[in-house]
């Protein structure tokens, strides 16, 4: 962030969304590492941190997606499990010898970019469609992925990579790996997926999508949004700057996924399934769409509600389900907005008493 | 409205006051050893379409816990959670019960959510055995090689390659059951796909003649007929279902449909089938089983525990998932008397204690009599052949 820029100017205007963002994931990274240190933490917490982090860089992705280019992705999971194999299986074939952040690092990049091809090979089809038809086939498209992935079988031993497809004909010489076992998917993956590394993403996808948003590409994409007609008129290309908003969002998703995959000894395709894609368009759309502070509290809170339901036993799907509907019932319910934009504008003129509607 | 302002505050501060207290709470919840009872923790699939498996294995550790303790001596105390059947909730839940302070664990009842914990295991040094997590990826860092065990992870069950090469053999050594060997398996199970795979290989070196071989997966598992009509294309006189019994009951039942009558042989996921309901029990006549347990067995233990689980789960007859859950605590619960395990003990001086004394001693229970396990943690006990015969389980000579 610029440095010459005065506070006031951080907490108005456009800035103010993103000033609010990245205080949000500083303040709670900085908290978190002193609870962990202090060993403050609990270890249910502990276990939560990394997926929250690849959940919130996901979401970001789509929400980039649905709330800004406004095409309505069912197949974001799709893209984190193609980032999410990519990673584990380069950091599985580089080996121990390579020292895990190196690791952490190259697999990450590799399974952004893998995802971002992934999402242009897939966008070039998708973007084409409107609509209801633009979210059936990114939903269809998830399907193909996961039944490609589901039937991939990747070892690699001395004498290098074997591959084989549908049928597993892979015979690994004495001291191989299988990197990718079929539908049973990647085993014995070392976890080097760390806290800090998932709050480095997440600044990172921020500093991405506020960019693309406020810049003319940003503008465009939302002048495609609003009024097809209008924007293609005024000469703005379509299809490239959708194809622009939708290969970011993969990225984003890719990078999430690496992180993710490499979070856990072992990960299976079944994972990325419609049921993934779906849990994520809920946190993008009852954290707002194109609210990117809105998408991270969402996110953290729907992510902890069922863990911390726990004590309901039986019952705790049951509650998260109806708490579900009651946040969208009353996240839509005009009184409550009414309510909520009073005590929004209170704050607000507090500082600044621009409106002077106070005492 | 400066009284305005003063609620504001007040809400603002009461709320901020409410998530600190609720965090340091979540920080503070670890207590050890205060009731005086060992504290064995758990998890699996207790919601979701794997809820079967884990609702057994919780119902039959509870009732196992209750009866030890009831025995006086040393007292336990079980927690199971949650974790559908997946691998980051099982992590999370894994965090759960070492924040409620585990001691002992019984791992996690499915095999993908296990292999993800089991790292977990070692990293704190706790003691588990899973009741059902059969693949090799439970107990072994290098699955692929059988190498590099975790230690303090054992398991109840079978291994699957145990399971296909025993399968192997029993074929090679019956040769009157059937010569053309068909198998139907589900590629997208660990345990389905773990099984056929060593068969597959034991089955070369035996040099059994596998004529077809037939797959499935979740999404298109409820019409078999292409796989069995191709199975009856090939010639094939025995059918080896290396398969749960859900599956497979549909299985028999479109066989007869199709008139199609080879001999069915199944391994320990075929137990169940008789009890499955809506299934025509007479279509499972002949079929053959490797498995460790058959809650028609006339001893006294499968006996009363076939009573107590059915009066607990409202007349379901146990499985075998319920029994190795059964048999998991029990083994705790020997062992911790043999080492002199006391509750006031860490976590970390009882894993060391259950380790060496679990991979010394004997121990005999519903799945098995004279069970051991081997240092790796993986145990040793025979299947039984069973062959299904007016609708009962008779035991068939090795």
């Amino acid at each position: 962030m610029k440095t010459k820029m005065k506070m006031p100017a951080l907490l108005s205007g456009k800035y103010r969304g993103r000033t609010v963002s990245y205080s949000i994931v500083l303040v709670s990274w900085l908290i978190l590492e002193v609870m962990m240190h202090t060993g403050n933490l609990s270890s249910l917490f502990t276990s939560l941190l990394v997926p929250v982090c690849c959940y919130v860089v996901a979401a970001i992705g789509l929400n980039l997606n649905v709330g800004i280019s406004g095409e309505l992705n069912l197949g974001q999971a799709c893209f984190m499990s193609v980032g999410a194999f990519t990673a584990v299986c380069l950091s599985g074939s580089l080996g121990p010898a390579v020292p895990s952040l190196a690791r952490l690092i190259l697999s990450i990049v590799a399974g952004a970019l893998v995802a971002t091809v992934f999402g242009i090979l897939i966008g070039i089809p998708v973007l084409k469609l409107e609509g209801d038809y633009l979210a059936i086939v990114t939903l269809a498209f998830g399907q193909i992925v996961k039944s490609l992935i589901t039937n991939m079988y990747f070892g690699i031993d001395s004498n290098g990579f074997h591959f084989s497809f549908v049928d597993n004909n892979v015979s690994l010489a004495a001291g191989g790996k299988m990197l990718l076992n079929g539908p049973m998917g990647a085993t014995g993956t070392d976890r080097i997926s760390t806290f800090t590394a998932g709050i480095i993403l997440i600044i990172l996808s921020l500093i991405v999508v506020y960019h693309l948003i406020y810049s003319r590409s940003g503008r465009a994409i939302m002048a495609a949004r609003d009024n097809r007609i209008a924007a293609e008129s005024v000469g703005i290309a379509i299809f490239k700057t959708k194809m622009l908003a939708f290969g970011v969002s993969s990225c984003l998703a890719g990078a999430a996924g690496a992180l993710y995959g490499l979070n856990y000894s072992t990960l299976v395709p079944a994972k990325f399934d419609f049921n993934t894609s779906i849990l994520l368009l809920v946190y993008v759309v009852l954290g707002g769409l194109g609210n990117m502070t809105g998408t991270i509290i969402a996110t953290i809170v729907l992510v902890l509600l069922p863990e911390l339901l726990r004590s309901m036993q039986d019952y705790r799907m049951l509650i998260y389900a109806i708490v579900l509907i009651l946040i969208m019932l009353l996240t839509n319910n005009e009184t409550i907005r009414v309510w909520g934009q009073k005590l929004k504008n209170r704050f607000m003129t507090k500082g600044g008493a621009a409106h002077g509607r106070e005492s | 409205m400066k009284n305005v302002r003063f609620i504001k505050a007040l809400i603002s501060s009461a709320v901020a006051v409410t998530l600190t207290v609720s965090l340091a709470a979540c920080g503070g919840a670890q207590q050890k050893g205060g009731s005086g009872a060992i504290k064995i923790g758990g998890s699996g699939p207790l919601t979701g379409p794997a809820a079967v498996y884990g609702n057994a294995v919780k119902a039959a550790a509870e009732l196992a816990v209750e009866e030890v303790n009831a025995k006086g001596g040393l007292q336990f105390e079980l927690d199971f959670e949650d974790d559908t059947h997946d691998a980051e909730k099982a992590v999370t839940a894994y965090g759960v019960l070492k924040d409620w302070g585990m001691q002992v664990s019984l791992a996690t009842v499915t095999s993908a959510p296990g292999a993800a914990v089991s790292p977990m295991y070692k990293d704190d040094h706790i003691f588990a055995i899973t009741p059902s997590g059969s693949s090799l990826a439970i107990i072994y860092q290098d699955p692929d090689n059988a190498a590099n065990p975790y230690g303090n992870v054992f398991q109840m069950c079978f291994t699957d390659p145990n399971q296909g090469i025993a399968s192997a053999d029993y074929l090679k050594a019956h040769s009157d059951l059937g010569s053309k060997i068909a198998v139907i398996y589900k590629n997208d199970d660990n345990y389905s796909s773990g099984i056929f795979a060593k068969f597959s290989n034991q089955a070369a070196a035996n040099g059994l003649d596998v004529v077809y071989t037939g797959t499935f997966d979740d999404s298109n598992a409820s019409d078999f007929t292409v796989q069995l009509k191709q199975a009856q294309d090939a010639g094939a006189d025995l059918i080896f279902l290396p398969i749960y019994y859900d599956p497979a009951s549909l299985i028999l039942t479109q066989a007869n449909q199709m008139g199609y009558a080879p001999t069915f042989f199944g391994v320990d996921g075929m137990d169940g089938i008789l009890t499955l309901e809506g299934f025509d029990t007479s279509l499972a006549e002949g079929v053959y089983l490797l498995t460790p347990f058959s809650a028609d067995a006339t001893d006294d233990l499968t006996k009363n525990f076939t009573a107590n689980y059915k009066a607990k789960m409202n007349g379901e007859v146990p499985n075998q998932f319920a029994a190795d859950a059964y048999d998991c605590v029990y083994a705790i619960a020997q062992a911790c008397e043999a080492a002199g395990v006391t509750a006031d003990m860490s976590a970390s001086d009882i894993c060391d204690k259950m380790t060496s004394q679990f991979s010394s001693m004997t121990f005999n229970g519903l799945t098995g009599q004279n069970v051991t396990w081997s240092a790796n943690g993986e145990v040793s006990k025979s299947p039984k052949a069973v062959v299904i015969q007016n609708g009962v389980y008779v035991g068939v000579e090795n």
